[in-house]
């Protein structure tokens, strides 16, 4: 049914070349995405960023891309022309990195680069971006919208910055939204904070999520369906409500290995890798 | 008994701003304390207090008894051990594992070095053949399994351990938080150790230290926050916190979504 799905991912590759022959850092990740939230979880290396980079076309020009399908609301992505690929990007497509004091500009204001988002993929005019800025801002529960449009990202704390970036990536009205790893630099408390507030305006605008994190516990608590990855490859796809019935050894381990308050395990079963996964 | 490490009424300021306010704790011999709370709630300051790496204005850190002076001697660093967060940033780039692990045993004039690397190394579970390699060469877990070797080398009764195990993946978490208990157990050591992750230090630890702003909060036993038996508000949020993401009006929210 490729009507009803907003992303279609086929048999998609990654490879880099490097002197000592090629890496595939994905290879062959399939699955198909409805205006829902799927989370993408691995560990470091398993692919799972390379995978969101892909589709939001921002793989390092030196690594090839390929896929059987790679579609977009029914549109080929590897086949676009590089200009409406980067009208997508930003506007229909959006992506929210980790760390906000890195992925936001550091010498331009956080109100500033909102209205840039804004103005790339809209006809509006100077007063009109400004207002739409300041009520995204609201819209991410930034007390003071107006202080705020006004400083720069190191003038703002982690949470806070990393809210103008969700504002930020809101603003142009995306229908599909990929969160890298959105909340990994970020205090617990304030971590569900801004998982509320993305969990909020996905839902009310129907937007498809695809969170990226190494974090299975806050993943399947927070999305409607999980990929497992791992060296490239997807090994598992399951409901977040069912991950407790996990199939697959490397999820299951994986679940397993974290401490828990209040297990009394001592010490920690460890992950015992199985090579034939990574076939 | 003579506790291992006590801190009284301790104050870090670095120029006008107070990192730590007045803050007390006391580990016993052989114990494992952990210290939780959010980035900037201080938890890495008086850890690196201890350490003698921040500015104590006023307050007292007694080691065994004996209060320590505003500069660290030899004999300090020769009990006390500390393991950083960043295996990538704590080892030096261009120096073997060897090399880095004869640095404290010179600088220490200790001489059967030979011997202690063999046993450090096997020790943190790395073999003879990890040890001419430069840290580039290790992964993640491997860079802090040596990071801890480095820090047995010297035989401390006390290490100081600031998110040892936050920068590596669950799996590696595992491995390396196992490695740690092994070793406490194996050399009777204590353990001061700061986590974000409560789950990690009830894991850990007997007893937590809850701070906030520079100043602690809460201080419990593990089984009490494992058992929900809190006093303080930042605790329970803290608690209901690490549980993970909880839709509060689910259903609502989704109907009307897919309505």
């Amino acid at each position: 049914m490729s009507g009803g799905n907003l992303l279609e991912v086929e048999d998609l590759r990654v490879t880099f070349p490097t002197r000592t022959g090629k890496i595939e850092a994905v290879r062959g990740v399939s699955f198909a995405l409805g205006r829902e939230r799927l989370g993408i979880v691995g560990e470091s290396g398993s692919g799972k960023s390379q995978t969101g980079r892909a589709i939001m076309g921002l793989t390092p020009p030196q690594a090839e891309v390929s896929a059987q399908k790679l579609a977009f609301d029914g549109r080929d992505l590897l086949s676009l022309p590089a200009r409406e690929r980067r009208a997508l990007r930003g506007g229909r497509v959006a992506m929210i990195l980790q760390d906000p004091k890195y992925s936001l500009d550091p010498v331009m204001t956080i109100g500033r680069q909102i209205v840039e988002t804004l103005r790339t993929h809209e006809k509006v005019s100077k007063a009109e971006a400004r207002e739409r800025a300041l009520d995204m801002l609201a819209a991410v529960q930034i007390r003071d919208p107006k202080r705020v449009f006004d400083l720069h990202p190191h003038e703002v704390s982690g949470g806070m910055g990393q809210r103008a970036m969700i504002a930020m990536m809101l603003i142009a009205n995306p229908e599909l939204m990929i969160a890298d790893e959105p909340t990994s630099a970020l205090d617990v408390t304030v971590q569900l904070d801004v998982l509320a507030i993305l969990d909020r305006l996905v839902a009310e605008r129907g937007m498809g999520l695809i969170f990226i994190s190494h974090d299975l516990r806050l993943v399947s608590s927070f999305c409607d369906r999980v990929v497992v990855m791992y060296a490239g490859k997807v090994v598992e796809q399951l409901k977040a409500s069912e991950l407790s019935q996990a199939q697959h050894p490397y999820t299951r381990g994986l679940l397993d290995c974290m401490p828990k308050i209040g297990a009394d395990r001592h010490p920690l079963p460890v992950l015992q890798r199985q090579a034939e996964w990574a076939l | 008994m003579t506790p291992a490490l006590a801190v009284t009424d301790l104050e870090v300021v670095f120029d006008r701003f107070r990192a730590l306010k007045g803050v007390s704790i006391t580990v016993q011999p052989g114990e494992s304390f952990g210290l939780v709370g959010e980035s900037g709630s201080g938890k890495s300051t008086l850890l690196r207090a201890v350490a003698g790496l921040a500015p104590v204005a006023s307050g007292t850190i007694t080691l065994d008894g004996k209060p320590l002076g505003r500069r660290r001697d030899k004999a300090f660093y020769a009990k006390v051990q500390m393991v950083f967060q960043d295996p990538y940033g704590s080892l030096h780039p261009r120096q073997t594992v060897d090399r880095l692990l004869q640095e404290p045993l010179a600088v220490h004039g200790i001489g059967d070095g030979e011997k202690r690397i063999q046993r450090a190394l096997d020790e943190v579970g790395l073999g003879a053949g990890f040890r001419f390699r430069y840290s580039h060469q290790l992964s993640g877990g491997q860079r802090q399994r040596v990071a801890i070797a480095r820090a047995l080398i010297l035989e401390p009764s006390i290490l100081l351990l600031d998110e040892p195990t936050s920068a590596l993946d669950a799996s590696v978490q595992a491995e390396v938080l196992n490695l740690l208990e092994q070793v406490r157990r194996d050399r009777a050591l204590t353990f001061l150790m700061v986590s974000h992750d409560l789950a990690v230090v009830t894991h850990m630890c007997g007893r937590l230290a809850v701070m906030q702003n520079g100043e602690v909060v809460e201080t419990l036993a593990s089984p009490d926050l494992a058992a929900h038996r809190v006093e303080k508000d930042y605790t329970k949020r803290l608690l209901n916190a690490s549980g993970g993401f909880v839709r509060d009006d689910d259903s609502s929210a989704r109907s009307a979504h897919e309505a």
